[in-house]
């Protein structure tokens, strides 16, 4: 059972379908004009903050906005 | 362990040939909600309590699939953040399919579609609306439905052309300067994703 549509380039190159449809999405929002685009950036923010753990203690946690 | 296989193989092959071992899901009429010769052996044995939910019981039946072709596409196009188009009953929608821009019309073979970034046309008697899709999905079903399915799809005019210059440029140079595979890939998404913003703006 051969496999018949041919493997995209993006595939090859280890990348997920995921990853392809949001560079592809932020690459369009980058393009549009004002006001759309700062409305569509701040859309996409996302507000998160990692902490890492060591010897059972949490270190201060730094945020990335 | 080979002498198995060829015999496996050749099991398969001949059952192929003359009987589909599964049918498509279109050809199988809905199965009811509920399976009525369970709920009667239910009944005999326990009377007094109510036969179990099946999962299938929650779910709305499929719709059945019209006999004669309808005159319209109800067409669902939807982003993560909005619904663009619900239920809207249209003439024909072309969809930026991998394989080229399709054409869909009532009575449109039921077909998965990936879509690449261009240009979605909605036609509705004599207007035309259009918009600029980044990727996503086009599902159209057997009942003449047409879930379309995007990341980002901004209406062509929202589009700022002085930027898709400049990108188109960055990434055609990001394209030769590049040295990984993963730096090539993404240097080509960007070529393309800029050209096809650059064919909506002037085609």
């Amino acid at each position: 059972m051969a496999s018949n549509a041919a493997v995209p380039f993006w595939r090859t190159a280890g990348m997920t379908y995921i990853t392809y449809s949001n560079i592809c999405a932020n690459l369009v929002r980058n393009c549009l004009k004002e006001p759309y685009k700062t409305e569509a950036l701040s859309r996409e923010k996302v507000h998160f903050s990692i902490s890492k753990w060591t010897n059972g203690k949490p270190e201060k946690p730094t945020s990335d906005v | 362990m080979f002498r198995r296989a060829s015999r496996l193989l050749a099991r398969t092959t001949t059952a192929s040939t003359w009987r589909r071992s599964r049918a498509f899901s279109t050809d199988v009429p809905a199965t009811p909600a509920q399976d009525p010769n369970f709920i009667d052996s239910w009944k005999k044995v326990i009377p007094n309590l109510d036969p179990p939910k099946t999962p299938a019981s929650f779910m709305t039946p499929r719709p059945v699939t019209p006999s004669s072709i309808p005159s319209k596409i109800t067409v669902n196009f939807v982003l993560p953040y909005a619904s663009e188009l619900s239920s809207k009953e249209v003439d024909m929608v072309i969809v930026p399919a991998t394989t080229g821009q399709m054409g869909v019309l009532p009575g449109h073979v039921p077909t998965i579609a990936e879509l690449k970034p261009g240009i979605l046309s909605v036609h509705e008697g004599n207007d035309v609306t259009k918009y600029f899709l980044s990727s996503g999905f086009a599902l159209i079903h057997a009942n003449s439905v047409a879930d379309i399915i995007a990341v980002e799809a901004v209406p062509v005019d929202r589009i700022d052309p002085g930027l898709v210059q400049k990108g188109l440029a960055e990434f055609t140079q990001k394209l030769g300067s590049a040295i990984t595979d993963l730096e090539k890939a993404e240097a080509q998404i960007g070529i393309d994703v800029h050209s096809a913003m650059n064919s909506a703006i002037t085609g």
